[in-house]
């Protein structure tokens, strides 16, 4: 096992990366970037990994590379952000249906307008439904760790779908976390070389990607959705044989103090970490509350989720996303989806907060917590509430 | 009333919907799009195969006295081959009925 060493999180998601062997990095630093794919084109310029770097003219032609790359059969990554994940949107759906299995890191941030840079979940939101894996890390080890599990993961011949590690931009891309390497002998244990079901070969011609007329489309979708529903058993077992390669257990869901909790707190991502917090001093206080954690988006764990909160009374959801016009944030809309007209589901509450790279500290969340016991008692006007909105 | 029901189940669609059979856009008859078909004068022709060259569809074909002629099992009626035919011995006209 390496030593455990302070380094920015976008590092060390690159060092993963040349870890797990990286074959083709399409890539293309729009702003707002991150260090990650920077810091892999010093690795591959450095002669440290045997890779091809592609550095493409946009968003929309790096995810193209990537679809082409992993068609011919190689390992691929790349990463991205906001605008320029929205210009990478067309291809997205591609990989996905097509099965060709790749790793993106997305560093979520919001969407302009107004113009920003900073982090919340709008980015990935709006690329919810495109059909890839999708995990959510809190802090920097975690999203190393999720890396090498996504390449373990989508590379797997049962599930051979691309897969998405968000982690929040700013809160985790740039900031330095003590974070602990393995070594290569390690990572090559646990990642197996990529060997493709089937991949574009002039002794085997075969055309990937032909036109699904209306008598195949629903069918090819289908199937698709049959493949990420079924992903889930390798997802759990890749994640137990992670703590058995590296120590350090993941699922799906990630509960603190939410056993027996009578109102959980729902989150995703880094601001989970502050939520604990939150949840401690509240505790102290005497107050009986608990977190609930989601780390994978997709397929949605629903069963899992339940589990975590079935002796809960009231659910406060907080996202980072604000949908207008919808009837509330995307978290919000699945958690109520999940325990819609089950016997003794709890109150489902719906919060938007941190848009933007606003902070979400304790008191927000005390906030948060405050209003949804309130609201279970008497039940607020609206489906949902923007946290922390100044008014005049 | 046609219908477009499924012609596949999901289950048993290849895998990431490939298309593992090459060349098997010969098994679609796609002439039936066609609202013009091309038409020769062999007065004009010169046999040169610019029609079959350019044809995107590949229903042109050789016949035994040199001249080329579309297949209208598969010919869409683009009109290409009237377009680049350097004596315009190919008309296009209109499909009845």
């Amino acid at each position: 096992m390496g030593k455990r060493i302070g380094v920015e999180v976008s590092i060390a998601i690159a060092d993963a990366v040349k870890l797990a062997r990286a074959e083709v990095i399409p890539a293309y630093p729009i702003t707002p970037q991150t260090h990650i794919v920077e810091h892999l084109a010093e690795i591959v310029a450095n002669g440290e990994l045997d890779a091809e770097y592609i550095p493409v003219e946009s968003e929309h032609a790096a995810m193209s590379a990537c679809c082409g790359a992993v068609a011919a059969g190689a390992r691929v990554f790349t990463s991205s952000s906001s605008q320029g994940l929205s210009l990478m949107s067309e291809i997205l759906y591609i990989p996905s249906t097509m099965r060709l299995p790749m790793v993106m890191v997305v560093a979520n941030r919001a969407m302009s307008a107004p113009i920003s840079i900073w982090n919340d979940h709008q980015d990935i939101m709006v690329q919810r439904d495109i059909g890839w894996i999708q995990t959510f890390a809190e802090n920097g080890q975690e999203a190393v760790d999720l890396v090498l599990h996504a390449f373990r993961v989508a590379e797997d011949r049962r599930v051979s779908l691309p897969m998405i590690v968000n982690i929040d931009g700013f809160t985790l891309s740039h900031v330095i976390e003590p974070i602990e390497l393995p070594t290569q002998e390690e990572v090559d244990a646990y990642i197996p070389p990529f060997k493709p079901k089937r991949k574009l070969d002039p002794r085997k011609p075969v055309t990937m990607g032909p036109v699904g007329i209306p008598e195949v489309y629903t069918e090819a979708k289908v199937a698709h959705d049959h493949a990420i529903k079924n992903s889930r058993k390798v997802i759990l077992k890749a994640w137990k044989e992670f703590a058995d390669h590296f120590g350090r257990e993941y699922h799906p869901v990630e509960s603190y103090k939410a056993e027996g909790a009578d109102t959980i707190l729902v989150t995703m991502g880094s601001i989970s970490e502050t939520a604990m917090t939150a949840i401690d001093k509240m505790r102290d206080e005497g107050r009986n509350v608990g977190l609930v954690r989601i780390r994978l988006w997709r397929p949605f764990p629903a069963q899992e989720f339940r589990a975590a909160t079935k002796h809960a009374k009231v659910l406060a959801v907080v996202d980072r996303c604000l949908p207008p016009g919808a009837v509330c944030g995307p978290v919000g809309a699945e958690l109520r989806s999940i325990f819609y007209k089950i016997p003794g589901a709890p109150k489902i509450f719906s919060f938007v907060a941190g848009l933007g790279g606003r902070d979400v500290t304790v008191e927000r969340f005390e906030e948060i917590i405050d209003k949804a016991e309130q609201y279970s008692k008497r039940r607020p006007k609206e489906l949902y509430e923007v946290i922390g909105v100044r008014e005049k | 009333m046609a219908t477009n029901d499924a012609i596949i189940g999901w289950k048993t669609i290849t895998f990431g919907c490939d298309v593992v059979e090459p060349g098997n856009s010969a098994n679609f008859r796609t002439g039936d799009w066609r609202s013009q078909r091309p038409v020769l004068d062999k007065e004009k022709c010169i046999k040169c195969g610019m029609c079959w060259i350019f044809c995107p569809d590949m229903c042109y074909s050789q016949t035994e006295d040199g001249y080329f002629e579309a297949d209208m099992e598969y010919c869409k009626g683009c009109g290409i081959c009237a377009h680049q035919c350097p004596k315009d011995a190919i008309t296009m006209v209109p499909e009845e009925g």
